[in-house]
């Protein structure tokens, strides 16, 4: 039941991220707040809940964002996929583990985006989106990991209490 | 007379006679100086005792000054916050007061000025979000505009809210003419958010400082809507056109109020435009 904080959360998180995240720019990339809270989410090994929280986040991007929503749904989806993944792998080091989701996860939405939208006809230039884009929102999702794997992993105590768990 | 009685007519002499002298100003640098030393006195005794007193009421005081004190740093935070709103609504008054300027600049055009109220959340897009739509009668392909030049157009329209695709978008062009030269050319968005323009035939003398106009061409903005100034231009030989890059005339980091222009359609010549021969 205590699940159903996603939906303000998340709604709160796009709301930042359109309202201010994209306005904190080094160079021309920024962080990616729903992206770095649904790795830290599905990292949790007592969530059940991951895929849910990822096609909220699906929906709320894809209805605010004017990027296609394949593109989207995609690339959310195989953060969970990659997260739950290496959950079960490195579940004793989760801040690497954290680590390597957003590394993953960030490169494979940046080159999907430019995939997708390089067909749709949008004249972009690799070297360009690799320098000028998605490093610098790598470094930027790098450093916002630490706080935010914490931050969701009180929540999913929370949500999650042990007792309910056992 | 005794001699005591003498003694006392003496000295009431001596010193009327003293005082009758300094009252006649006979001893002026001797009084002064004498003053002088007595008001250095008196003013170390005083300000003995303000401190000694001071001491002494210290601790009433002290209580009453820290709640003076609590009460003057509560006042003093409500009057930045006062003041912080105000700086706002004098921002916010300045540009509405430059853009009621633009509107009535250019009385053929109607307006509905709207606030930016959010950004793509994909950095490679360059789109904005304000908080006017459909029930303001926003539709897709209005231009938008500040009172330094044209913004976008509306992309994609909701009830409240209108998502607005830049300029300088990397998906954005716009058929613009060089306002000096009086020739087309085209300016295209980037990754970067910066505007470049291409299509400029070889034949023309491009200068830095040009100045930057929508042309109109293709139904999709209104004519001589600013767009910028040419900053460089590249010429090669072997190319077929010259490009140049555009110092845009507005600031797309600092939107924070545009105007839509209603009363534009714009025009879709897809239909007329020539289909590829197999």
């Amino acid at each position: 039941m205590r699940n159903i904080i996603a939906f303000p959360l998340l709604g709160l998180a796009v709301i930042l991220q359109s309202a201010i995240i994209s306005q904190v720019k080094l160079i021309s990339g920024y962080a990616d707040l729903p992206l770095l809270m649904l790795a830290a989410w599905a990292l949790q090994e007592r969530v059940k809940s991951a895929w849910h929280w990822a096609a909220l986040v699906c929906v709320m991007i894809g209805f605010i964002s004017s990027m296609p929503w394949p593109v989207v749904t995609i690339g959310y989806l195989a953060v969970i996929f990659v997260a739950q993944t290496l959950q079960k792998r490195v579940w004793q080091a989760p801040l690497l583990a954290m680590f390597s989701v957003i590394f993953i996860g960030t490169l494979f939405i940046h080159l999907l985006s430019f995939v997708v939208l390089r067909v749709l006809g949008t004249p972009f230039a690799f070297a360009d989106v690799i320098g000028l884009i998605t490093l610098p929102s790598l470094l930027l999702n790098m450093l916002f990991s630490i706080p935010v794997y914490s931050l969701m992993r009180d929540l999913a105590r929370w949500v999650y209490p042990l007792e309910e768990h056992e | 007379m005794n001699s005591r009685s003498l003694q006392t007519t003496i000295i009431f002499l001596v010193v009327g006679g003293i005082l009758a002298l300094s009252l006649g100003g006979f001893f002026g640098s001797a009084s002064r100086q004498f003053s002088s030393i007595l008001i250095d006195v008196q003013t170390w005794f005083s300000s003995r005792f303000i401190g000694l007193q001071d001491f002494i009421t210290a601790p009433r005081d002290i209580v009453s000054l820290r709640t003076r004190n609590a009460e003057l740093e509560s006042q003093v935070s409500q009057l930045q916050a006062q003041v912080i709103e105000l700086q706002q609504r004098v921002n916010e008054t300045e540009i509405l007061a430059a853009l009621v300027d633009f509107s009535r600049s250019n009385p053929e055009s109607t307006y509905k000025a709207a606030a930016v109220i959010g950004r793509d959340p994909s950095p490679f897009l360059h789109y904005i979000i304000i908080n006017r739509g459909s029930n303001d009668d926003i539709r897709r392909g209005m231009p938008v505009v500040t009172n330094q030049g044209l913004v976008g157009r509306i992309d994609a329209v909701i009830a409240d809210a209108a998502r607005v695709q830049l300029i300088t978008d990397p998906a954005s062009a716009v058929n613009v003419y060089l306002q000096n030269v009086e020739t087309s050319a085209v300016a295209f968005g980037s990754v970067t958010g910066d505007i470049s323009l291409d299509m400029i035939s070889q034949n023309i003398t491009v200068e830095s400082g040009d100045l930057i106009l929508t042309s109109g061409l293709g139904g999709g903005f209104p004519s001589d809507l600013i767009i910028g100034q040419v900053v460089t231009i590249r010429s090669l030989e072997f190319e077929l056109f010259q490009q140049a890059t555009i110092q845009p005339a507005v600031d797309f980091s600092r939107l924070e109020i545009v105007l839509v222009i209603t009363n534009f359609r714009p025009v879709d010549i897809a239909p007329l435009e020539p289909l590829p021969s197999p």
